[in-house]
């Protein structure tokens, strides 16, 4: 009966405490930079669209213990993603990798504006004729 | 006329929208496929839970069909899965290994299996999830069917009733068995 | 029996408003004045009813009438009564109910204060907007309906969530739907302007005032979302790219984006297919941010009900209205005429501009926010789309428009001078160079997009400066006559230098606080003390605090700096009753230049101390200034007697087209 509290607990109170602990700092800083800048872009696969760093789940936690016990031992940033992604999948990125299946993700928002640019100078290339009779009307009327 | 096809745009673009959402509505967004399917059972150590001699590690993996599953004493779902875990050891009808998964001390563990019984052949202790992350575990209980190679095969979600057995699981043991 | 009345009162409502979407429309054809007047009272009558429903929930609530399955999910005895008020809408069919509310109080409001609308177009305005009712409350009382009973009923409630027992959040909802449902005002101005066949400058002038209430309320909502993210959640973080927030701003980029397209309709008679449609465009987005919410489609820490078949029927109105809309849009967008002709370089290229960017920019935000769900559908995988891919969508495309955004009021109309303009911000433009520059060298290096966002501020509060003492014509006439000026200065154009100066400010504070946080974790016991961006912390002491409903683990910490500045924070951990929650209230203290930040953590076992988390947070309180001021500024906007009185615009600058006033 405690752990069914327990796990409702941190199930429902999960996610709303910034979560790195003192005693999982690194103490080295820039090891620990890096590890910090890296669970930033690790999703938590068991809450709702969040960060392992910003999650207080158990596996949020272990994850980034994970993380940095592979920078201690020496694996590169990428190193440590690919790891994980190998045992998640993708899915486990919060920056989706540019590969096939986001391509358009990627490039969508560069083809919408350039197709609204394209549109825009269609729209003031219409009006140019149309400038060009007022500016002679005017001419002719101050004439 | 291209002036007429672009005021209609929106209405199409609305279309596809609707579409993808209606596809979506059955779906639930969390199921998180395994990427482990059909690639070798992932390299992890774990030691023996107390009062266990030998714990789990990927090279018990080897020419026999086995199922892995994750478990703890603190989870409600294994709890109702374990009867029929049970059935499964006392028939003989796979060997089950199990990774003990996040136990707050090293007893609850085999507390609970020599409260409930126990249906593993071999158990891995698992206090800091190495096992489950090695596995891609995102809640318990988690079931996986390992080949005679040591190819993962199958993950299965949520506790195993017999219902899902005779759907899924069985069937594909007795494909793998009879090769 | 309260209950069944409110129920009953709201069954009404539906009937009043199948009632007031045919009849008065029905009228409008057949040139029948008196079938046509019913539409006014209708809408009043139809406010009156859902009010009467809402206030027999909320009294429902208020009493912890337990045998209410709504208020049994939702309240407790325990809650204090401004939040078991708040409760109301602190839950799916509450919150439809007040989505509902609002809607019909928009129709109302026209009825009473739309005396100078044609009373065509205003029956139309009314019918459209009791079509969305019927929709609404048949969603309501067929899917989601608030008074469904229980017996016997149980002896206490299931409590609220803790989290939602906070002012900020009490009155987040309603603000949000305040902003949401305006927008289908406008909505229905657009499709009523279709099927009248005619969008004038009239049409544009009536629309406006109604764009601003709803932008304002929008961005008051999602100002106060952010807000309470920042205080609630723990470390300082207010803004998260979660699917649901993104639900919010999308529309909220639209409507800006409608604002300055309607003013380009009003004073130019242009751009008005465009107008229609983002009218259209806004509402949709609102339409799908319920539907995100409430249909179970996307993972989100927002997501209220996740009922696929309360999805469907969202989803049903999603695609009748909005589709219904697009094809009244093919049908009819073609034939309205545009008059008005301009250069690019001029107040209407600028406007077109800034309209160009906040759509790619809204679309860009749809593309991510939607792109998981079309992956798995496809069943391609799944893929994660989080902050660091909108942030990098999302920035770079936010800097031509403000630049553009301090350049375009000074251009007039039909034809802006280039060279005069560029002669008056010359000055703006090295100030800001300048102000960049100290930036990257003196206070940090290692970003670049932080010295530009610190930068881009500079220019867009300076440039908007200049360009109102331009207008007065500062030192270049007797004081006493740019005094005179500025007091005969149009409302609306306050607005603007109000809304514009107030984005300065906020941009300042979002690019500090992003990249310039400090943040210091650790243990501490009493007595310890940590230097946290040149203020020390002292935690005195830690001391269990009964509140009204939960148990608080309160942490004290005095804090000083030099010898002037002596403050004390008693940051909190509370553990509720009623639902085993445990939620963090940080300690702020707002100063000038940033906001002091504490939070106190579990219990440290090893050493007995405290875990701490302690941030520097900067500029932090310029972002919420500089929103008040945005709206603010559509407030001012508002209260332009043009808005009201419906005054003919001024012909000095118009192309061919006359206006006609009513």
């Amino acid at each position: 009966m405690k752990f069914l509290i327990l796990i409702i607990t941190l199930l429902l109170s999960s996610n709303f405490v910034h979560a790195v602990d003192p005693g999982e700092i690194l103490k080295d800083s820039s090891l620990e930079i890096r590890a910090r800048a890296i669970s930033k872009d690790l999703r938590c696969v068991v809450c709702q669209n969040q960060s392992i760093d910003d999650s207080d789940a158990e596996l949020a936690r272990d994850l980034r213990i994970l993380v940095r016990d592979r920078i201690l031992e020496g694996d590169s940033d990428q190193a440590v993603i690919d790891y994980v992604v190998s045992r998640y999948g993708d899915f486990v990125l919060l920056n989706p990798p540019v590969k096939g299946v986001t391509f358009v993700l990627w490039f969508g928002p560069i083809v919408i504006t350039l197709i609204g640019f394209i549109c825009l100078i269609l729209f003031f290339r219409r009006q140019k004729p149309l400038i060009q009779d007022l500016k002679k009307n005017n001419a002719e009327v101050k004439k | 006329m291209m002036k007429r096809l672009a005021y209609f745009l929106p209405l199409v673009l609305l279309a596809i929208l609707a579409a993808y959402f209606s596809a979506g509505l059955g779906r639930d967004p969390q199921t998180l496929d395994s990427v482990l399917i059909n690639k070798k059972v992932p390299e992890f150590s774990l030691p023996p839970i107390r009062g266990f001699n030998a714990g789990l590690s990927n090279n018990d993996f080897l020419n026999k069909v086995v199922l892995v599953n994750i478990f703890g004493s603190w989870c409600v779902s294994c709890r109702i899965e374990h009867p029929f875990l049970m059935e499964l050891k006392k028939k003989g009808v796979i060997p089950i290994y199990g990774i003990n998964w996040r136990e707050q001390n090293q007893d609850d563990g085999p507390r609970w299996l020599k409260k409930f019984g126990n249906p593993y052949s071999l158990i891995g202790d698992d206090p800091k999830s190495r096992g489950a992350i090695a596995f891609g575990v995102t809640g318990a209980p988690e079931t996986f069917l390992v080949d005679q190679k040591g190819i993962v095969r199958m993950k299965h979600m949520g506790p195993i009733t017999q219902q899902n057995w005779n759907d899924t699981l069985k069937p594909a043991i007795d494909k793998l068995r009879n090769r | 029996m309260i209950i069944e009345s409110g129920h009953f009162v709201l069954i009404l409502s539906l009937l009043m408003a199948f009632l007031q979407s045919t009849v008065p429309m029905i009228g409008v054809h057949l040139r029948n004045n008196q079938l046509m007047a019913i539409a006014a009272p209708a809408a009043i009558i139809q406010f009156v009813l859902i009010l009467g429903s809402f206030l027999a929930l909320t009294y429902a609530y208020v009493v912890s009438d337990f045998s209410v399955i709504n208020v049994t999910s939702n309240s407790h005895t325990a809650k204090p009564l401004l939040y078991k008020v708040s409760g109301v809408w602190g839950n799916h069919e509450g919150s439809m109910l007040l989505w509902a509310l609002i809607l019909s109080g928009y129709g109302a409001a026209i009825a009473l204060f739309g005396g100078n609308l044609t009373p065509t177009l205003k029956v139309r305005v009314l019918g459209v907007q009791a079509m969305l009712g019927v929709g609404i409350l048949a969603f309501i009382l067929f899917t989601s309906n608030p008074f469904l009973r229980v017996f016997p009923a149980p002896e206490n409630g299931s409590g609220l969530n803790p989290l939602l027992q906070d002012p900020g959040l009490a009155f987040h909802p309603p603000l949000l739907y305040l902003g949401y449902v305006g927008l289908s005002l406008t909505f229905s101005f657009a499709v009523a302007a279709l099927i009248e066949g005619r969008v004038d400058a009239a049409w544009a002038r009536w629309v406006r005032p109604w764009t601003l209430a709803a932008w304002g309320f929008l961005t008051g909502g999602i100002v106060l979302g952010s807000w309470w993210a920042y205080y609630e959640l723990g470390w300082g973080g207010w803004w998260f790219w979660d699917p649901v927030e993104n639900a919010s701003f999308m529309p909220w980029l639209a409507a800006t984006a409608l604002l300055h397209s309607s003013i380009v309709s009003e004073k130019r008679d242009s751009l008005k297919s465009w107008t229609i449609f983002l009218a259209i465009v806004a509402f949709g987005l609102s339409l799908l941010g319920t539907f995100l919410v409430r249909s179970g489609v996307i993972t989100s820490v927002h997501a209220f009900a996740s009922d696929p078949t309360r999805g469907v029927f969202i989803l049903l109105l999603l695609v009748v209205t909005i589709g219904g809309a697009f094809l009244l849009f093919a049908w009819r967008g073609p034939s309205l005429k545009t008059d008005g002709i301009f250069h690019p370089v001029s107040r209407e290229g600028g406007l077109i501009l800034n309209n160009f960017i906040l759509t790619i920019a809204a679309a860009s935000i749809l593309l991510g926010t939607l792109y998981p769900l079309f992956v798995d559908v496809l069943e391609l995988g799944k893929v994660s789309v989080g902050a660091p891919y909108f942030e990098s969508v999302f920035v770079p495309m936010m800097i031509p428009m403000i630049v553009v955004m301090g350049i375009a009021p000074f251009l007039r109309w039909k034809r802006g001078d280039f060279n005069k303009t560029t002669n008056k911000l010359k000055v703006v433009g090295v100030i800001s160079l300048i102000g960049g520059c100290f930036v990257w060298l003196i206070v940090d290096r290692s970003s670049a997009l932080s010295s530009l966002g610190i930068a881009l501020s500079i220019w867009l509060f300076s440039a908007t400066f200049v360009e109102l003492t331009s207008r007065i014509k500062l030192f270049q006439v007797p004081l006493k006559d740019s005094m005179r000026s500025i007091i005969r200065q149009p409302r609306a154009s306050w607005g603007m230098t109000f809304a514009h100066m107030g984005l300065a400010i906020a941009v300042a504070g979002i690019t500090a606080s992003s990249t310039w946080k400090v943040e210091s974790i650790q243990v501490m016991k009493f007595g310890d003390q940590v230097k946290v961006a040149g203020y020390t912390y002292t935690l005195k002491e830690v001391r269990k605090v009964q509140g009204p409903n939960y148990i608080a683990t309160r942490g004290i910490f005095s804090v000083k700096k030099g010898d002037n500045f002596n403050v004390t924070l008693k940051p909190e951990k509370r553990e509720y009753q009623t639902r085993t929650m445990v939620t963090t209230e940080a300690a702020i203290y707002s100063t000038f230049f940033g906001d002091l930040y504490a939070v106190v953590g579990d219990r440290d076992e090893n050493s007995g101390g405290y875990i701490t988390r302690i941030y520097f947070n900067p500029l932090v309180p310029w972002m919420w200034a500089g929103a008040i001021l945005m709206v603010l500024g559509a407030a001012i906007s508002l209260t332009d007697r043009r808005h009201r009185v419906g005054a003919p615009a001024r012909s000095a600058n118009i192309g061919t087209s006359q206006v006609i006033a009513k």
